[in-house]
Parts: C-alpha cells; structure tokens; sequence
C-alpha cells in the first residue's frame, strides 16, 4: 500500500488514457440525458417568466389559462410555502432557503427580465405555451438598477427593503450591498512607502454566462403516497434533494434525485429552478412532468457570474517585490445576495506574496438573474485586475515578467489573503515551466502594419474544494469490479475514479465499471464543482479498495487458516507474508467468495478537507491585434497547470483547454447586454457569442505535477484555475503588441478600438505611436 | 390540429410519421422517432447540436420543418456505426478524448462525416472552417479538431 502523496510510487494505471467508460454511449448517441427521459404520461411544462427587470405583481389571474383544454396544472408563487429566511451552506456556496423559493417563483416582486412568475403543464409543450399566452399578470414598473455603482448610490431604486449590510455599518437603512468583506494585513502605508513603482487603475468586466450546451431540464414523478422522483441535468443530485426537500416544505426522504448525463455545467447546475416546480406540477396534475429550458430561459434566468468593478492599486520595490496591495472590488449578485466576491477577494492576489495588503469587497444586488457558480467563480474578475497590473509593474521595472512572478510566487508557507498557510503548491514550479517552454523561447515576429503582434502571460489561482463523497465496490465473481459513487459525471471522472480503483485493485481501468448512483443508492456526496471529483470522491474511492484489499486478505487468510496480519495484498493478489501457499488472485478470491463469508464489497465515505489541495494554472498567449477595427486574434496559446497528478491525462488536459477556451471568450467577446430597461438583449446564441472553432488556436497544454501533500496520489483539482489567467493574459499581449493597457472586458473590437484611438493610434497610413 | 403523414429515410431504414405542420424535424426525430441522439442546445440554429445530415448535406434540425423532408434520406449520430464498427470519427473521438460532457458530440460527428465525405484531406484550417456552426463549450475544440484529421488519416489509408 502507497503511503504519502504517491511520490515515488510506480503506478500502473494511474497517468494513462484509457478510453472513457461512457464514451461509446456519447458517441453513439445513447447517453440519456435529462431531456432525453421520457415517462408514460408525461406532460410538459413551461414557465411563464417577467418582461420587466423590476416590478411589482399587483395580480396574476390564472383562470383563463386554467380553461384551456390540455392544461392539467398551473402554479404561481403563491402555491410555494413560505420558508424562513435560513442560511445554509450547500456545496461550495452558502443558499438563504427564502431568496431560493422567490428565485424558483416570484412572490410580490419580479426582480430581473426573465424571473419565474408561474409554471403549467399541460398534455403537450404547444398547449402550455398557448396556456402561458392566457395568464394575465398586472405588474406595477419599478425602476431597475443594473450596475453595481448605481446600486450601490444613496438614492438607488432598493431591491429588498429588509436587505441590511452585513459586516458593514451598523445602520438600518435599506440597501443594496449585501455584504462587505475586509481582508487586511500588514502596514499599506509602510508598504507603499517602500515602493519604487506604484500602478494603480480601474476595471470592469461584464457579466457572463456558463454557456453549457445542454439546457436546463428536470422531469418529476410524485406518487399518490407523497414519494417523488426528480430526474434532472444536474452537478449535485443531493444538492437538488436538499434544496427542493427545503423550499417545498417536504421530508428529505420523500424525495430521490436521480442524476441524467449532463450536458456541461460549470457551476452553473449546482442550484435548482425547474426541479421544484416539475414536483409541483407532477403533484397537482398526477402525471410526470417535464420542464426543459429554451435557450433564451437559461441566459435570462440561469447562472451568469458576475460583472464587477475593481479598483487596484500594487506597488512593488525597485528589486521587483510587490511591497503593498490595495484593492477594492464590487459584484454582481444578480437579484439575490450571493456573488462570488469574497473568493475573488480570497484569490486577486493568490498567485504572489506579499505582506501589506488591503482588499474590499463588496456583494451588491442589482437588477440582473441571480449569479450562480462557474469556474473559480470570482477569481478570473479579480486575476484581470491583479495580474494585468503585475505585468505593468514589471514593464515599468524593466524586469521580465516571468522573473518578476518568481520573486514574488506563492509557495509552501505564504499567507493567503484570509490568513491561512499554503501548503506544498505548484506556483513556482509552472512559472518556471512557462518561461522554458518553446512557446516562450519560440521569437515573436513583430510587424509594423496594421496588425501588431504581442505575447503575454498571466497566473491564476483556485483553492478547490474537498467537501463529502461516498464510494462503494463491489467485486463480482469474474474478477471485475463495479464501482459505484454519487458524483455526476461532466468531464470523465467516472473514468479517472475508476482508475483509481484499478490502480489499487490490480485491474484494468476497463475492468472497473463505473456507476453514478441516485440520491437513494449510495452515501451522501457533494457536488461535482470545486474541483473536487477526481480528488475527494477518488480518495472515497481509494479508501473504499483498501476494505476490499482488507476483505480479500481476510477471506485468503481464512482460506490458508492464518491470520489476517500474516498476508498482505499485492499487485492484484494476496500473498502470504511466509512461504507457504501460492498467492491468490483478486478473481479467484473473487470466484470464491460465497464459500468464504459472502459477496466482497468494499465501501468508504469522506470528509476531504483537509485532503485539499489548491492549483495554480498560467496562459501564454500570442496575440494580433487588428489596430484598424479592433479586432483580436488569439495566433497562439499555452496552457500551464498543477494538476498536483494527472490521474488521466487527457481529461486533465481537457480541463485546461476548455477553461482556456471560456476564458478567452470572457476576454474578447461574452457580455450580457442590457437595454436601460433591464432587459436581455442577447439573450441567444447568436448575439451571446462563445468562441467557435475559427476563434481559437490549437491548445497547448503542459501539465505540471507537484503533489498535493494532502491526497494519497497527490492529486489536485484541474477543473477551474484554468480559466482565471485567460482574460489577462490576453490584457497582457493586447499591451505588448500596442502599449495599450485594456481594462474592460470584454476587450471586443469596438472597446479595443476605442481604447487604440484614445492612446493616439490612427487609421494606417499615419504615424503610430510608440510602443513602450 | 390535422397531422401529417410523412415518409422519409433516416439512417437506411423506411420510416413513416405524424407530424403537425408546425413540428420541426428535430421534434420529430427526438420525440416521435425516438432518435435522441440528435440534441437540442438552442432550437435556432446556433448551436448545431441538432446537426443531421438531409439528403448528405449538414442541417440544423432544428431549423427545418418536418413535413420537408418527404422522401429525403437523413443521417443521424445513431446511423453512424455499422452495427458493432464504431465509425472512425466515433472511434478517433473516444481516443482523443474529443467529448467531456458530450452534449455537442452527436452534432460534430455528423458534420465531420459531411466534411470528410467529401474533402477525404481537409487542412487544420478546413476542418475548423467547417465546425464553425457547432459549440462545444468544454473541449476548447482542440481535441476535436485532432480527432477530425486523425479519423481523415487512417480513413485515407
């Protein structure tokens, strides 16, 4: 049996790639996914939802809708229980069980374009639609507020009138800051005073959206007894149980979730909207009942992260040493309290340390969908900050930006913003990676048209998440093994836990067969998110093989009449710790089992915090930069991360390149685009635009290991840090190519243009300025 | 509302169906073929998870009406494999680990088949030009792309 964090050990299984388990039913299109589920019966459901960013509902007359012919239920806010205002932490996030319930359906207030107002079902989605048409909602216009600097001015329109500041002022004011945070340590006057450069600038960044493919979809099935079942596209399955049991005022074990394929979720599907009302239907009208989202519901309604303001203000010394940080930083909420501010607050300076540091932060509601998580949710805002104004400093420095990360990188010992120590991490050991790869020793053709080449790079950092997971084996009599756990599947790790298994078993990655159960048939687990699957939910799983190693040990010790501590499990088989009898196989003991004590089934349940390991990723990218028409091209682009160790390589790859690729939409196109009214208008595909195959290079990425002293393997999570540095990095090249320091996101060609012409740059033909 | 009597090829096979006038083929085909392969990502046209083949050119299916394909043959990702051979873009997918969650897959499978049914040697730049109309939100594409070229090299031979 390994000991420690897997250094040194020679694995077998672990760092290859097996093809994935449940990759033929992709390819074959036989993967269920939540839309995919049908029921006899089944009726479909839709959501009427507010034309108006904020208003309050004077009245909501159903009956004529109640009358059409197929309509078999209809809910408003005022079938949900009032639940108390409680808060509670779920997953990674803490959820107020009330602002939940008027999020699922809205009660006196619509707060945002698109929040849920009823929801009916009926015998086909076109007679619910035409239902829909027929409910009569008399709304009362309320002013909105969109930003949060308007929201957060003294006469701002307020969204909650029993919203009070927490961690602020004492005051009784109505307001629309929900929370301000202080992070503070050290002397920043001290700090400053060392400093031999100081930048100090201003950003924003716009509101983005998840963008998985897969709407959101949920089926449900209520019983004449009360028990109900929830099918839906979901990252935590008991996530949906706990909240619905909450909001719908019923007993948790009246309720099983069972989690379909998933279509991508980023965060995004760690709440619920449809779920609880798809319950309601299905009770009301005695059918199962299907609600799938269109895709303009899930960019009005659904989980954007937040916009922000940040001010940020870094001096470092004339060596290069950042000597002080003052930052303040406003989000998003959406209409709920809930932003990600304080984890960006925890992470705007997680790449470096320092030890003067001031950060603000400050939760705001405004008049937009309630913010759900997506990818280190609040890290890529405040990296764009923190690592833009880094390069500056190292620019005006005259100190490479590489190097001057390396004096300042976070290692085992610095303080984080919050206070707590690091660990053994991983920043070093990929800065120096960066700068030594060929991408980085590769010359940059600079040019002096039109289009102007740069390079830049930047950092980014996430805690991940360790939080609980359960895993059961089970060995069957052909010497293979099924594995059972409860954590949805988005990017293959039903494969890498199973391999796990294999490693410690002595099997084939194939040989294990990996199932993502219900809330009903394994322990509780936390949400796939924080990018804890492979690392907490692997270590339930390499805990859950050692009681089978222990079981097979006993059951061979019995066989050979020893006892149990003359045995040990090796390479697949148990062997006797004296010469004596030839080993036994896992298959044969397997085989064998009903005559020594029954099926062999091995089980384990985690708490993984002190497991936890974060990750540092980087992005050196190659830009053009159209200084005609403000258009950029990503030309070329490395991605770097610690993935502590890469269980399966490719997935851990395919982590780093798809965060990439959502960065750099981040950077260069995604934005909601609000009218002054409040509403959505671009609320499709079309206008919401995501990177597409023209829009990205190849990928490369360069997978660092340095274990995670807290995992048996080492692991660490690969699925957010890549997506924090992109929109920096971005910053970054766009200033090396034209000496223009972009400080709004996204940096789309009319932004860039403007910001071009601001610094003197003219139509060709004219002399342009110099780049510094 | 009077449905429709409709005959088609899907995937070799005759088939007849019911539709409404105003049923797209994408709803036929998920909800009255049972062919779920075929997904729905944004029902206009943007997304191409609902890509299938009319007639061997690349349609969002959810973009044509039902009733339009009288008489056509279509492709969908269940067409694919002949029987247990998994298709070579099936197989390259699974082993460039081209799909994480595997929503979009169906879609850029059957728009790489148009591509390589007629361009056997598509360039980098040809294969992304061709996937333009299809989102993947988790891959970056990179792997897909590799996928593509790989599957056009071994089905060169």
């Amino acid at each position: 049996m390994s000991e420690g964090n897997g250094t040194g050990r020679e694995f077998r299984v672990v760092g290859t790639r097996p093809i994935r388990h449940d990759g033929i039913d992709k390819v074959t299109g036989r993967a269920r996914y939540g839309a995919d589920i049908h029921l006899p019966g089944m009726l479909q459901g839709k959501v009427l939802r507010s034309p108006h960013a904020h208003a309050r509902i004077v009245s909501i007359d159903v009956s004529e809708a109640a009358a059409l012919a197929g309509v078999k239920a209809i809910v408003t806010g005022a079938d949900l229980p009032e639940v108390r205002s409680s808060e509670e932490q779920s997953g990674e996030s803490v959820t107020n069980a009330r602002d939940l319930s008027a999020n699922v359906l809205a009660r006196d207030k619509v707060l945002y374009h698109g929040h849920a107002v009823a929801a009916v079902a009926a015998t086909s989605a076109a007679v619910a639609e035409e239902a829909l048409e027929k409910i009569r909602v008399e709304y009362e216009g309320l002013p909105p507020v969109l930003s949060v600097l308007d929201a957060m001015r003294d006469e701002a329109p307020i969204l909650h009138p029993h919203l009070r500041t927490r961690g602020g002022e004492k005051s009784d004011r109505p307001t629309n800051v929900a929370s301000v945070t202080v992070f503070e340590r050290g002397d920043l006057e001290k700090g400053f005073a060392e400093a031999a450069e100081i930048v100090e600038r201003t950003f924003d960044t716009a509101m983005v959206h998840q963008g998985y493919i897969e709407p959101h979809n949920a089926v449900a099935q209520v019983n004449p007894d009360g028990q109900a079942t929830v099918w839906c596209s979901t990252q935590g399955s008991f996530e949906v149980r706990k909240l619905c049991a909450q909001i719908l005022e019923m007993p948790l074990s009246r309720l099983r979730v069972v989690p379909a394929e998933i279509g991508g979720g980023f965060g995004g599907k760690t709440t619920i909207y449809l779920e609880p009302l798809a319950v309601m239907l299905a009770a009301r009208s005695g059918h199962p009942v299907k609600l799938v989202m269109s895709r303009s519901d899930v960019l009005r309604a659904t989980g954007p992260t937040s916009g922000s303001h940040i001010r940020m203000k870094m001096g470092a010394t004339k060596g290069g040493r950042i000597c002080a940080v003052d930052a303040w930083l406003a989000y998003e909420a959406g209409a709920f309290p809930g932003s990600p501010v304080m984890m960006g607050a925890m992470c705007l300076m997680g790449p470096f340390d320092v030890d003067h540091l001031r950060i603000r932060a400050y939760d705001v509601v405004v008049n937009r969908p309630k913010t759900a998580a997506y990818r280190a949710p609040g890290a890529t805002n405040a990296a764009f900050a923190s690592e833009t104004v880094a390069d500056e400093l190292a620019r005006r420095l005259g100190i490479d930006p590489f190097e001057f990360r390396l004096k300042n990188a976070a290692q085992e010992g610095t303080a984080t913003a919050a206070g707590p120590k690091l660990r053994r991490v991983g920043c070093v050991e990929l800065v120096e990676a960066a700068r030594a790869c060929a991408h980085a020793k590769a010359p940059l053709e600079r040019t002096d048209g039109p289009r102007r080449r740069g390079r830049g790079f930047a950092t980014g950092f996430w805690f991940n998440a360790g939080l609980q997971s359960s895993a059961v084996i089970s060995l069957h009599p052909d010497g293979t093994a099924s594995l059972v756990t409860g954590s949805p599947d988005i990017g293959g790790t039903r494969t890498s836990c199973a391999m796990i298994a294999a490693e410690e078993l002595g099997l084939a990655a194939l040989e294990v067969r990996p199932v993502v159960a219900d809330t009903d048939s394994i322990g509780y687990t936390d949400v796939t998110g924080g990018s804890r699957v492979t690392m907490a939910t692997g270590l339930a799983v390499y805990e859950a093989a050692q009681d089978v190693k222990r079981q097979l040990c006993e059951r061979a010790a019995r066989t050979w009449k020893v006892e149990p501590d003359q045995v040990r499990f090796e390479d697949g088989r148990v062997v006797p710790l004296t010469s004596g009898p030839e080993p036994l196989p896992l298959a044969s003991l397997a085989k064998a089992s009903a005559k020594t004590g029954g099926p062999i089934v091995g089980r384990a349940t985690v708490n993984a915090q002190r497991a936890n390991g974060p990750s540092f990723a980087g992005l050196l990218v190659d830009v053009e930069v159209d200084t005609e028409t403000g258009r950029v091209d990503v030309t070329r682009c490395t991605v770097f991360q610690d993935a502590g160790r890469a269980i399966h390589p490719a997935y851990v790859e395919g982590q780093m390149q798809g965060g990439s690729a959502q960065g750099i939409g981040w950077a260069l196109n995604e934005e909601y685009v609000y009218d002054e009214a409040g509403r959505l208008l671009n609320d499709g595909f079309l206008d919401y635009r995501m990177p597409v195959t023209l829009d990205l290079p190849m990928i490369e990425p360069v997978i660092i290991e340095v274990p995670n002293p807290g995992h048996p393997y080492g692991v660490r999570g690969v699925g957010e840090a890549s997506i924090v540095p992109p929109p920096a990095a971005v910053a970054n090249a766009i200033a090396d190519a034209t000496g223009v320091r972009m400080t709004t996101l996204p940096m789309s060609p009319p932004r860039v243009l403007a910001a071009l012409r601001e610094a003197g740059w003219r139509p060709s033909s004219s002399p342009q300025p110099s780049v510094a | 509302m009077r449905k429709l009597h409709v005959t088609a090829e899907l995937n070799g096979e005759a088939v007849e169906f019911l539709c409404e006038p105003r049923q797209t083929l994408l709803e036929v085909l998920r909800d009255v073929l049972d062919h779920t392969g075929t997904k729905e990502g944004c029902a206009t046209g943007d997304c191409g998870a609902c890509s299938v083949l009319l007639d061997d050119r690349v349609v969002c299916s959810c973009l044509v009406l039902a009733p339009e394909v009288e008489g056509r043959k279509l492709q969908t990702v269940e067409g694919l494999a002949d029987g247990d051979h998994l298709h070579p873009l099936q197989r390259k997918f699974l082993e460039h680990a081209a799909l994480q969650c595997g929503i979009c897959t169906p879609g850029f499978l059957v728009a790489a088949k148009a591509l390589l049914d007629r361009n056997p040697d598509p360039s980098e730049a040809e294969v992304r030009y061709h996937l333009a109309g299809n989102l993947c939100r988790c891959t970056g594409y990179d792997k897909i792309v590799r996928a593509v070229l790989d599957a056009a090299a071994e089905m060169r031979g």
